[in-house]
């Protein structure tokens, strides 16, 4: 398991540099000066040309690149030209926000989709598996804005069961109850469209599973059916659930952007959204840094899964 | 010199000089098995002719402001849907958005599978430094979350619709290169290419018309559920307002403008995304049922 392990961190580097280069790519594909935006159309050729050299932009790219890279590892992710505050600090506060929103829905997601996953395999073709199949349809069609605009008129607006925005309310607030509160619409609108992925899946992989002869032979010897399906069953249809599981925090974190704009969520998505508005260029990709760093902690977490799940891939 | 080898062996696999008649016999057992789909179809195509029509239908100026008509409710006489913030007629910018947006998901779906195509078929026949350059490129694009990336590169273009479209483009070729190279990796290694080489076939032959056919299917199922999931995209883009700028709309940027209304109009928040659900589900039902006529694998019986 140590040797996986050190393979694996190892991969991560071509990966890293990979992510590394296209963020900073993309701030310089941008067809806006940098120079022009911060000094404005009245400034002086010298002015432009010493603030040029100020930050290194009269330098070659891939030296630009080094500079950036050396900084970003030491925590500078610069300034923010909107807010004129350090970047990490505004992003890690935000990114917080985010992880709770994300979080949250990924334990929804999961929970949800392997126990409707499960019943549905478990009696295919039963009232509950054509139900789930339908559902699984309209969540995939589903435009995750309209649903969370849908429920915030639904159970905010007419019913005023819950609170239509923002993570705590502005007065009397900010405890626990206050933050679970306005968190039940966005997880559910972001975890909406991920559990019928997740039941999906796990219905195909249950349904393979369960066609082995081994589980017939456990049927044979009289073991349990709750057992058959659970222990039997479930622990040895892990692996793909648990890919899709991957895949699914990744679409949440990018999807948060959406559900975060729609519920005024304090996160790193509407943060992002605000500085590319502003053309706030260091602040965007340091949303984009922080999160997509994450992502690429998230597979490496599924990896590891996999090596603990089944023994025989740490071998390969 | 012309080099055909008979492809027998897997009946996974349809033949290119057969493929006609059974996807012919297939597409005929779906429809008569599945109703709905071919419905749906139908449908689809009506309300691409309705949005291709829109300029010579009897419908309002989309764009025609009048300030005492707004917020009208749906069914007030006159605006059959209701009006907008700004007393337009919702039904026409409803049909005036489906061009934008509808043309919007085919047009990235199709930028993102030629890229990606191209891309996986030079990936997977060809070893070496291409396929290393390309499984690299995919390996680094898919390891940003997939709105995000998109995000990412609207933001260093600039807001706009093109400006979205090229970035959805861009984030989206590299499902169809992993789907195409796993393919032509397996067609690779089998005898029918093996013979076609040793009886002296050139690669442009060998692509052309021994690994290309059998890719046509697959294409197809990924492209008919891909145009769906670019709609989502492209209006999710728009909503946060990357996409289309004012007064151009599409269902998405609607949807966002209707937002700040939700209280006293919803039906102006509501309408737009509701477009966007119908659509898309609609080409979700056609995409699964052509998946079951063209994807063996996944055929019944």
């Amino acid at each position: 398991m140590r040797r996986y392990l050190a393979r694996r961190l190892l991969l991560l580097v071509p990966v890293l540099a990979g992510v590394s280069i296209v963020i900073f790519m993309v701030l310089h594909l941008s067809p806006g000066d940098p120079v022009e935006i911060m000094l404005g159309s009245q400034a002086t050729q010298e002015d432009r040309a010493r603030l040029r050299a100020d930050l290194g932009l009269d330098q070659p790219l891939p030296v630009q690149y080094a500079r950036w890279v050396g900084h970003v590892a030491r925590g500078d992710l610069g300034r923010s030209l909107w807010m004129k505050r350090p970047v990490l600090a505004e992003v890690l506060g935000r990114f917080q926000a985010t992880l709770i929103l994300t979080g949250t829905a990924l334990l929804l997601s999961t929970t949800a989709g392997i126990a409707l996953g499960v019943a549905s395999a478990s009696r295919p073709h039963s009232l509950l598996d054509r139900t789930s199949t339908v559902a699984s349809l309209f969540g995939a069609s589903m435009p995750s804005f309209w649903l969370g605009i849908v429920l915030m008129v639904l159970f905010a607006l007419r019913l005023g069961w819950l609170p239509a925005s923002g993570m705590y309310a502005p007065y009397d607030g900010g405890d626990l109850r206050d933050l679970l509160a306005h968190l039940v619409l966005p997880a559910v609108t972001l975890a909406a469209a991920s559990v019928t992925i997740i039941a999906r899946l796990t219905r195909a992989a249950m349904l393979e599973t369960l066609g082995q002869d081994y589980i017939r032979t456990a049927r044979a010897k009289g073991v349990v059916e709750r057992l058959v399906v659970l222990r039997h069953g479930l622990t040895n249809a892990l692996i793909p659930i648990v890919t899709v599981v991957g895949v699914q925090a990744g679409y949440l974190l990018g999807g948060a952007v959406l559900t975060e704009t729609v519920f005024a969520w304090p996160g790193v998505g509407t943060l992002m959204v605000q500085g590319i508005l502003a053309r706030d260029f260091p602040l965007v990709q340091g949303c984009v840094l922080v999160v997509a760093l994450s992502f690429v902690l998230v597979n490496l977490a599924v990896d590891l899964l996999y090596a603990w799940l089944d023994p025989r891939i740490r071998y390969e | 010199m012309s080099v055909r080898v008979q492809d027998a062996g897997d009946e996974r696999a349809i033949a290119p000089d057969r493929a006609p008649r059974a996807v012919g016999r297939a597409l005929a057992r779906t429809a008569r098995r599945n109703r709905l789909a071919v419905a749906t179809a139908i449908g689809l195509v009506a309300v691409l002719f309705l949005a291709a029509l829109a300029p010579w239908l009897p419908l309002f100026d989309p764009d025609l402001v009048d300030t005492v008509k707004r917020l009208q409710p749906p069914l007030t006489p006159g605006h059959l849907l209701g009006t907008d913030e700004f007393g337009r007629d919702l039904l026409a910018r409803l049909v005036w958005g489906a061009r934008v947006s509808l043309l919007a998901g085919v047009v990235t779906a199709l930028a993102a599978m030629v890229i990606g195509v191209t891309l996986g078929v030079l990936g997977g026949f060809y070893t070496g430094w291409i396929e290393t350059v390309v499984m690299r490129l995919t390996d680094i694009l898919m390891a940003f979350p997939y709105v995000l990336l998109a995000i990412a590169l609207v933001a260093g273009l600039g807001p706009g619709l093109r400006n979205a479209m090229i970035a959805i483009a861009i984030v989206g070729f590299p499902f169809y290169t992993r789907l195409v190279r796993s393919v032509v990796l397996s067609l690779r290694e089998r005898e029918f290419v093996e013979a076609a080489r040793a009886l002296g076939a050139g690669d442009a032959v060998i692509l052309g018309r021994h690994v290309l056919p059998h890719l046509v299917s697959p294409i197809v199922v990924a492209f008919s559920l891909d145009v769906g999931a670019k709609i989502l995209v492209t209006a999710g883009l728009s909503f946060l307002g990357l996409g289309t700028q004012p007064p151009t709309a599409d269902w998405g940027s609607m949807l966002a403008t209707g937002r700040q209304f939700v209280i006293l109009s919803p039906h102006v928040a509501l309408l737009p995304g509701l477009a966007i659900f119908v659509i898309v589900l609609a080409l979700n039902v056609v995409g699964d049922a052509l998946r079951d006529v063209l994807d063996p694998r996944t055929r019944a019986g």
